[in-house]
């Protein structure tokens, strides 16, 4: 789309065709997880007790602070686009590279709980966990460690996308006039806080 | 937007952009010459995946040993299947005529993203190097099968990684396809280019897009946790550790199901532009053929579990996905009656692609009824993993994809590259390809009837005269593709320069020049309330 100038790319912007198009790699993603998602319910169903007692090792103070730490940061990224539409092209970029903080504070809080995790001998396919764990227990901490894994991983391509959109509001790529990229980032954004809200329950809450 | 008469003057074969040479076509983003470098790429592959069919058919020629070593054997049939399956037959027909064909057919200038549309192409390259590397380097090829089943694929002490990452990657590559060729038919249709008046190729493009879309992921994630599976032993397959290797054949199948029907859609679509277009006459049941391109992209989803009757499955579950498979079976057939009914009283011009298009319809319909023996219950217990599978497989996916995918070739051939190939030598092509291919798979019904297994590499003695002349089969069929290759290849460079519309079709694409101009059109295309893709006289 930077090639506006050059013969060989018509300028083929469109703002409806570039939300249609992120709503549709949404849907991937859901569809992603989906199979993620269908994998623990059966293992719940088949393991109730297991996963009863393996979901109480872990920490709900830290998956709580994640939770509102997300929920903020969608609000800020939302903040952002309706700040681009008024014109407040300053404030848009402070609200992305908030967003970007709070994200980097998730990791850090993941990073300690993940750690924890570690210094008690809970991975996957660690000795202690195939010596002492049930095989419900062991499909908890795989599933767990993969899902929120994956999840971790989503994070930072959504930080990084933000990056390039901090980089295009600044250099005057993203304007009003061409918002896509940081409505996009944005819905990316709400996507992973999506999966989160989803991915919170399971693990912490139901018991 | 810029453009100026020396643009619109060259066509997109010679045009000179930024980069000169080779790099103008890797780094180009124009659609058509992207579709001719997933055409070069496809063929490469394809080549290759056809010299270890051959090395497999040579080593059944006698019982025992005759070349290779069951290993290799294994090894053999896993990247035959591999080659064939994720980098042929699944981008191939819209990788290659959707990209080329699909915007021109709607009358737009390129795809709604030109540059995700180069990213796929580049991830699809990646995908092979990847697959590739697990062939070179490590302790011997994969040797699974391409399905990856649980708990081997992450028991064995093969290369498997690389193999799964680029089966990942070239599914990433196909998402993406098919999320730029579903954007660019809501957005791009030119003026008047309503939702009935869609050339029917773009119709079938359209459900392939959403099958690529929301079936890919899950296979996607089926292979990240196999990787796991092999990295780190998180148990969720392995059966050890209170995993379930039958969950990973269900979330397989959920994906592999549906894809084969990413594999023939298009190429049904591709067989309903040509047969209007040689008969001369309006498509019968314009409509019908839609309805029924959209069930096969929903039902298809519904029938996964067929691939798993001996696997290990409750009754009623049987039954319902059973039942399923016949139903899904009924749109096909509701799209042969359409093709045959529209050849009915037309002006039939019998040229290449017509006798590709007939082929096809020949052997797609024993491949589909072969495919109801396996779809049904008792029958299937009988000949599940033998030779008739394999027999049914190639009949649909091979003679139907692969029949379509050379129609298609020889369709649009003198539009893609503005030169005619030589008639005579196609046709000849075509006709030792089609006797090598029956002579090839139909021995393999018999064979499997009798009952022997797939993917071994040794037979008893019964089997032999079967495999002889199945084997002997692949040498006419790989003649057959030779001499069609090189007649392609010559005409490209020295055949005869083709018309405008050298085959008198209705759509879009016959209206502008062969090769087409940079950007297809010199003004915007608008269809009438009268105009329509098969409105002949």
């Amino acid at each position: 789309m930077e090639h506006a100038h050059h013969v060989e790319h018509p300028d083929m912007y469109d703002e409806e065709s570039s939300k249609i198009g992120m709503w549709l790699f949404i849907f991937t993603e859901l569809l992603l997880f989906g199979g993620l998602f269908i994998v623990y319910s059966i293992y719940r169903y088949l393991n109730p007790e297991a996963f009863h007692l393996a979901g109480e090792e872990l920490n709900r103070t830290i998956g709580t602070i994640n939770t509102v730490i997300l929920l903020i940061s969608s609000m800020t990224i939302a903040m952002s686009t309706t700040a681009l539409r008024k014109g407040h092209k300053k404030v848009a970029i402070a609200l992305v590279v908030v967003s970007f903080v709070i994200g980097f504070a998730f990791l850090v809080n993941k990073y300690f709980e993940w750690g924890v995790k570690f210094s008690h001998g809970i991975w996957p396919g660690s000795e202690q966990m195939l010596a002492e764990m049930s095989q419900g227990e062991i499909l908890f901490f795989g599933l767990y460690f993969v899902m929120t894994g994956l999840h971790a991983l989503h994070i930072i391509i959504g930080m990084i996308i933000m990056l390039f959109t901090i980089r295009g509001l600044a250099i005057g790529k993203v304007t009003i006039k061409r918002p896509s990229m940081l409505d996009n980032c944005g819905l990316y954004w709400h996507l992973v806080d999506l999966i989160w809200i989803f991915l919170f329950p399971l693990f912490y809450l139901i018991h | 937007m810029q453009t100026t008469s020396a643009v619109n003057g060259a066509n997109y074969l010679t045009y000179q952009g930024k980069y000169k040479g080779l790099l103008g076509w890797i780094f180009s983003t124009d659609h058509k010459r992207i579709g001719l470098l997933y055409l070069y790429s496809i063929a490469t592959m394809f080549t290759t995946g056809v010299l270890l069919g051959l090395a497999m058919k040579f080593e059944l020629l006698a019982p025992g040993k005759t070349i290779m070593e069951a290993q290799t054997y294994n090894a053999t049939f896993t990247v035959h299947g591999v080659i064939m399956i994720f980098m042929v037959v699944i981008p191939g027909l819209p990788a290659v005529f959707g990209n080329i064909l699909m915007p021109i057919m709607i009358g737009a200038k390129d795809v709604a993203f030109p540059k995700l549309n180069l990213l796929s192409w580049w991830l699809y390259v990646l995908g092979v190097m990847l697959v590739l590397a697990a062939l070179l380097f490590g302790n011997g090829s994969p040797d699974t099968g391409w399905t990856f089943y649980a708990p081997y694929s992450f028991k064995t002490g093969t290369n498997m990684l690389p193999a799964i990452f680029g089966a990942f990657v070239l599914g990433f590559s196909s998402i993406l396809t098919g999320l730029n060729f579903l954007v660019t038919i809501h957005r791009l249709r030119c003026p008047g280019m309503k939702w009935t008046k869609l050339p029917l190729f773009v119709w079938t493009l359209y459900g392939t897009a959403w099958i690529q879309l929301l079936a890919t992921p899950v296979v996607g994630i089926t292979l990240v946790l196999v990787a796991l599976e092999r990295i780190f032993g998180v148990g969720i397959f392995d059966p050890a550790l209170g995993g379930d290797p039958i969950l990973y054949q269900h979330l397989f199948w959920i994906y592999s199901h549906p894809a084969v029907y990413i594999m023939i859609l298009p190429a049904m679509g591709a067989i309903s532009e040509i047969i209007p277009t040689f008969s001369q006459k309006h498509i019968f049941g314009y409509k019908a053929i839609i309805a029924s391109t959209m069930a096969i992209a929903f039902v298809g989803y519904l029938v996964w579990g067929h691939h798993m009757y001996t696997a290990g499955m409750s009754g009623p579950a049987q039954y319902y996905f059973s039942l399923l498979t016949f139903i899904v079976a009924i749109p096909s057939a509701i799209k042969v009656f359409n093709w045959i009914s529209t050849m009915y009283k037309g002006s039939i011009n019998v040229q290449t692609p017509f006798y590709w298009a007939i082929s096809f319809i020949f052997v797609f319909m024993i491949g589909g009824l072969s495919g109801l023996v396996l779809g049904s219950l008792a029958t299937d217990v009988h000949v599940h993993d033998t030779a008739f599978v394999v027999a049914h497989f190639h009949y649909i996916v091979f003679g139907g994809t692969g029949f379509a995918f050379f129609a298609a070739l020889h369709y649009w051939f003198p539009k893609i590259f503005g030169r005619m190939y030589d008639k005579a030598w196609a046709n000849t092509g075509w006709l030792v390809f089609f006797i090598g291919f029956l002579a090839l798979y139909t021995p393999m019904f018999y064979l499997g009837l009798m009952g022997m297994p797939r993917r071994y590499y040794d037979y008893l003695e019964e089997f032999h005269s079967g495999n002889i002349l199945s084997t002997f089969g692949s040498w006419v069929m790989v003649t057959g593709f030779v001499i069609i290759i090189v007649n392609l290849i010559r005409s490209a460079r020295k055949g005869a320069p083709a018309e405008a519309n050298p085959w008198h079709g209705k759509t879009l694409e016959w209206t502008i020049p062969s090769p087409p101009p940079v950007l297809n059109f010199e003004t915007e295309p608008v269809i009438g309330e009268n105009d329509g893709p098969y409105n002949y006289e």
